[in-house]
């Protein structure tokens, strides 16, 4: 079970593609026009209790086709990028564009900001893996697991390895494509039996397989995650300091992220509209991107936009020092695109780092979450209310797993009361962080 | 319906799933079981292969204006192989023999050992439709879509001055699908999905509200029209902000929960529901594992999956393994009675299939997925109810929850909520979480309305990363004692 996928030759064939879409879009009377496109194949093994469970082979294709006839737009999308199917898109696409209204801001992004230069990022690593050599792989991350005394089942490990080509290109002539891969390994495993059960996690993903995490380490991580949470409780109600494990302060920067995006901010859907070069984090907190780092998850020489990226900063020094801008949201707010058509790409933080036990130190006595759950975060106020389990933390010390409780706050509060960042970081992700000492949130739990 | 016409439109299902997904490519419904034995490799005990396209176009409307719409065409075939309780899964967006030999092989690689099977001769489902199969985006001009739009944008402002933004949306999909496996199942369904949505956003004194509400169901996109849904919507979602703009800290801590009728059915789904799935039963990861024909829930509560309800969002005429839609009983007087199965589940635990196989798309394997699932009504009066608690909160929408099925640990975020003091409903509160453990909360429900309700139509659930449409609803219920996840201890 294996399938040859030679990406040069498949970014070649949707380049082709893309370019006639432009274009038949054009002949069709299109003034403006842009068409996004991808495949994407891999493979997806599931192993549980040492024996496989699922091998599953993908292969997808989207293609996106706007054009623009005056003021008014029209999209189509199919996820066959066949001559027929393009055709057709293009063909909705400019039927659509009739019904809808004018719309001042429409259009594509200026031509002088299109990206010139195209170095390589290093970001696709193709994985020749045989579907025996994955299963192999992922026995052995969960027998690394299940083995661990105390962990009384599973559920399973899991390895998916994939690469891809997305393509863009518009009617200013730009057509830009990448080619990119990503592979991850991950173990859920069980513990302890009837109300008193508990499961939790590990996982590996890199652009390049040779970077991930041994199976066994993965295993043996994700049995030490799963049997610490053995025998929780619920901690007392009342207000407290929390402190973040990194995945979820990734989470937390996620929520900032949103909140400073063009489509939140012209849509006046978010707690930091009109709040550009107010002081939002504390003095020593500085935050950006770095879409040009090589290697790195969501690296890219251009936005959805095709604009150039480039290194913003987003925070400088707890002031809010940018907004994240597509060439759109830009004209609505009467303001310059940043390149972030799409989303932020690398963030990285330039912040003093503290160890993880200086931080539990710091805060002496409170909750460290380790997993959050629900939706209870609300954009338009920062209003921020979740379900929680984690440790409780006494004379700076871990003291035993808590769980089945809420912690609350305001996200501006939050990020002006956060005390410390970890060197904790975790870098599996586009966000990298370590741990968040936040000063103060309502913790709901027992009496 | 009677069983005549049960076959009449069973038939016509079928022949229009031929027209529309196999006859494009060359294909028959005579030419499927060439393309099953493709699959049916030495040591594979079943094989399905599953068609489907869709069509799918939505409209946006910002500051006034329909100036975002989208139409989007997918389809393709994926092919399952399984040994045992192992599964090979391939697909392809393209419909054609040589896409069903090049699947069919790759996932028959599962087993490579083995008798080779050949199909059971096929026979044509029986089921009833909870639904009609039709295209849902026709019968409706686009300027009466961008009508309707409209209109829910002249509503919304025009009921407050405060209103600061509108946004609507209506989406639509027509989607066929026709399913052939080895153990004889023909199958096709012709699946009509549609919503509309209304988001606001009210300022008022410097403080910034957000209120939304929608609806839909598996019929035609007239239907809203035709119901005035715009209008009901775009006053919901005002009233919503509005109530939220006056909203004070919630408090913190354990008290008496009352939730309204309807979409905080929620509370089922995620604190029983997913629990009750039988492929987590199969794993024993389910908090709900081993515990049949046990007490799981307080007297009185009954919880059922129904894929049977006409029209609705969760609706299943068949379930993307061919099976029939069912009314499945999970929860019977307190007591656990049924899981949700497909046919994999069913099969390794020795039980029926139930109906509940679904898939996101072609493109992801089935599993266990819940339909319908609402609570069956009580005796009590939803007014005693309030009247009972002396300080406590009171739940009528939510935003969204999730559960750990294996600690049984669920959340749901309330998106309007109100206290309860000395049995009257007082100030509105600000979206607090509410937090529980599925079986010691479902001990707790103390009091069933008779108000049984099911929500609108908005529910989407995600599972291992696909996501399904689904309904949920419930009569108003107390549950004496849950965390409430406010900031005022």
């Amino acid at each position: 079970m294996t399938q040859a996928f030679d990406a040069e030759t498949q970014q070649a064939a949707l380049e082709t593609r893309v370019q006639q879409a432009l274009d038949q879009a054009r002949q069709l009377g299109a003034d403006a026009c842009e068409v996004g496109a991808s495949v994407d194949q891999g493979m997806g093994i599931n192993v549980r209790q040492g024996d496989v469970e699922s091998v599953e082979l993908s292969r997808d294709q989207g293609f996106a086709i706007t054009v623009y006839v005056g003021k008014r737009k029209g999209t189509a999308s199919s996820s066959d990028t066949g001559e027929a199917s393009v055709r057709a898109a293009v063909e909705k696409a400019m039927d659509i564009a009739r019904y809808t209204g004018e719309d001042a801001a429409a259009g594509l992004a200026p031509a002088d900001l299109m990206a010139q230069h195209f170095p390589d990022l290093d970001v696709h690593h193709p994985w020749a893996l045989s579907t025996d050599e994955a299963i192999e792989i992922a026995l052995a991350c969960e027998q690394a697991g299940r083995q661990v005394e105390g962990i009384t089942n599973s559920d399973g490990a899991s390895l998916s390895s994939g690469e891809g080509v997305r393509v863009y290109g518009n009617s200013h002539g730009f057509l830009g494509g990448q080619c990119g891969s990503r592979h991850s390994l991950s173990c859920m495993l069980i513990a302890g039996s009837g109300a008193g059960m508990q499961r939790d996690y590990d996982y590996s993903s890199e652009r390049d397989p040779r970077a991930l995490a041994s199976p066994e380490s993965i295993g043996a991580r994700a049995a030490e995650r799963t049997l610490r949470r053995l025998g929780a409780k619920r901690p007392a109600t009342g207000r407290m300091p929390v402190m973040f494990e990194p995945t979820l302060a990734a989470g937390l920067i996620g929520h900032f992220l949103s909140a400073i995006a063009g489509g939140s901010l012209y849509r006046q859907s978010s707690f930091l509209c009109d709040r550009l070069g107010e002081t939002l984090f504390p003095d020593w907190f500085t935050l950006g991107e770095r879409p040009l780092e090589r290697g790195a998850m969501a690296s890219s020489p251009f936005d959805n936009d095709g604009v150039y990226t480039r290194d913003n900063v987003f925070v400088a020094q707890g002031r809010v020092a940018s907004y994240m801008l597509s060439a759109y949201s830009a004209r609505r707010l009467n303001m310059e695109t940043t390149g972030n058509a799409g989303g932020a790409r690398n963030i990285r933080l330039d912040v003093p780092l503290a160890s993880f036990e200086e931080l539990l130190s710091r805060m002496d006595r409170g909750v460290l979450v380790t997993e959050l759950m629900g939706q209870g975060v609300n954009g338009v106020t920062g209003d921020y209310s979740r379900g929680a389990a984690g440790f409780w933390v006494e004379n700076g010390k871990i003291q035993y797993p808590v769980e089945e409780f809420t912690i609350a706050g305001n996200l501006e509060s939050m990020f002006k009361g956060l005390v410390g960042v970890g060197d904790d970081i975790d870098t599996r992700g586009s966000i990298h962080t370590g741990s968040w000492l936040v000063n103060e949130m309502t913790v709901a739990g027992g009496q | 319906m009677n069983q005549q016409t049960a076959d009449i439109s069973a038939h016509h299902a079928l022949a229009h799933a031929e027209a529309t997904l196999l006859a494009p490519g060359g294909l028959s419904l005579a030419s499927l079981d060439a393309g099953l034995e493709h699959a049916l490799g030495p040591g594979v005990d079943f094989a399905d292969l599953y068609f489907q396209r869709s069509w799918q176009e939505s409209w946006v409307l910002e500051d006034g204006e329909v100036k975002d719409a989208s139409y989007d065409i997918d389809g393709g075939v994926g092919v399952r192989a399984m040994a045992g309780d192992k599964t090979g899964f391939a697909y392809s967006n393209q419909i054609h023999a040589e896409a069903l030999a090049e699947t069919g092989k790759t996932a028959s690689g599962i087993a490579r050992r083995g008798e080779r099977l050949k199909a059971a001769p096929c026979v044509a489902g029986r089921a009833q439709d909870r639904y009609a199969g039709i295209d849902p985006l026709s019968g409706l001009s686009v300027e009466d879509k961008i009508a309707m739009l409209k209109e829910a944008d002249r509503v919304a402002r025009a009921s407050d001055p405060a209103v600061n933004q509108v946004s609507a949306s209506l989406s639509g999909v027509y989607e066929v699908i026709l399913v052939r496996a080895s153990d004889g199942t023909l199958a096709a369904d012709i699946r009509p999905l549609v919503r509309l949505n209304v988001s606001v956003i009210l300022v008022r004194n410097g403080r910034r509200e957000r209120g939304s509400a929608g609806g839909g169901g598996r019929f035609a996109m007239s239907r809203l029209r035709d119901e005035k849904a715009a209008e009901r919507y775009a006053r919901e979602a005002v009233r919503q902000a509005q109530v939220n703009l006056e909203a004070v800290d919630a408090p913190a801590g354990q008290m008496p929960v009352v939730l309204g009728p309807g979409w905080p059915g929620i509370l089922l789904h995620e604190a029983v529901g997913h629990g009750l799935e039988g492929d987590f039963n199969r794993k024993g990861s389910s908090t709900f594992a081993g515990r049949m024909g046990e007490r799981v829930a307080a007297p009185g509560v009954t919880v059922v999956d129904d894929a049977t309800l006409p029209d609705r969002r969760g609706s299943m005429t068949v379930d993307d393994e061919g099976t029939p839609g069912g009314y499945t009983p999970l929860i019977e007087d307190g007591i656990l009675t049924g899981y949700m199965q497909d046919k994999l589940n069913a099969r390794l635990m020795g039980m029926a299939p139930t109906g509940n196989a679904r898939r996101e798309s072609y493109a992801h394997m089935p599993m266990p997925r819940m339909t319908n699932t609402y609570m069956l009504a009580g005796q009590d009066d939803p007014d005693e109810i309030l009247k009972s608690v002396k300080r406590g909160i009171y739940a009528v929408s939510f935003s969204g929850g999730q559960v750990d099925i294996t600690s049984g640990k669920f959340v749901f975020a309330a998106s309007e909520a109100y206290l309860i003091e000395d049995g009257r409903i007082t100030a509105p509160v600000k979206g607090a979480t509410l937090i529980g453990s599925g079986p010691e909360a479902m001990g707790r429900v103390s009091m069933i309305g008779h108000d049984l309700e099911l929500d609108a139509g908005i529910g989407v659930c995600g599972k291992e990363g696909q996501g399904v449409p689904v309904g949920v609803g419930q009569p108003t219920l107390k549950l004496d004692e849950l965390t409430v996840g406010g900031t005022q201890s």
